[in-house]
């Protein structure tokens, strides 16, 4: 019994399915965020110690890559946001088969590009 | 070091149960606060520093985004671990991103203190 066997270990010819999509998702948003966490401090500290500072941050937050960086964040902590609902649904049991975590995925992406495109349009 | 001594490795401890479970407590904690927070900015339309100060001048919120905070840092560290765990093998490297991951959210937890309560 020396039957060789296919092994399809290289990456680049492995299709991700979308759950695991969503999964690798969930940790680079993860990442991200705490990355960002220095700055989204920065900017808690200054919209709450003076006005001065308060204007100044408002100032900041209108300039282009500010926003840039602003919407990435947004995306981040939102589609995250949406993968962990859908993986606390999971650890209750809800949406474990396949075609359900399928479905689940496709609704997780759907759901936070609209919430994301809501909060692009509700911040400018 | 002897050839018969147990090969003890720096991972594998007990914490999985514990961590995976504080993981889901914490993002329950933090999506209540993001609900709390947006809601008020959603139905304070115009929101000025005063108002905003406002919300922060009571006690309850700030124990409220204390809380918050010290949920997204366990969390944030259960989820880097993680992370790091599966994709940084080399154990010198893994042990120095643990600690400065440690170090910088111990100076977030002062941080946060001084913002919260420092105003």
């Amino acid at each position: 019994m020396n039957k060789e066997r296919p092994k399809h270990l290289d990456l680049s010819k492995i299709r991700l399915p979308l759950p695991g999509f969503v999964s690798i998702t969930h940790r680079i948003t993860g990442v991200l965020l705490f990355l960002a966490l220095p700055l989204l401090l920065a900017v808690l500290q200054n919209s709450l110690r003076s006005v001065q500072t308060y204007t100044q941050l408002a100032e900041i937050l209108h300039h282009p890559f500010a926003k840039l960086v602003l919407f990435g964040v947004v995306w981040a902590a939102i589609q995250h946001t949406c993968s962990g609902i859908r993986f606390l649904m999971i650890d209750l049991d809800i949406g474990k088969r396949l075609a359900q975590a399928r479905t689940s995925s496709k609704i997780t992406l759907a759901a936070s590009f609209v919430l994301t495109l809501l909060a692009w349009v509700r911040l400018w | 070091m002897g050839a018969a001594m147990v090969n003890r490795v720096v991972t594998g401890a007990h914490y999985g149960l514990r961590d995976w479970l504080l993981q889901r407590i914490t993002a329950v904690v933090m999506f209540a606060y993001g609900v709390f927070l947006l809601g008020y900015v959603l139905l304070h339309p115009g929101l000025d520093y005063n108002a905003w100060t406002g919300l922060f001048s009571s006690q309850v919120v700030r124990a409220f985004s204390l809380l918050f905070l010290l949920a997204v840092y366990f969390h944030a560290w259960i989820g880097v671990r993680d992370v790091v765990m599966d994709y940084v093998k080399p154990a010198g490297i893994r042990l120095t991103i643990y600690v400065l991951v440690v170090l910088a959210l111990l100076l977030y937890v002062i941080w946060s203190v001084i913002i919260l309560w420092g105003i």
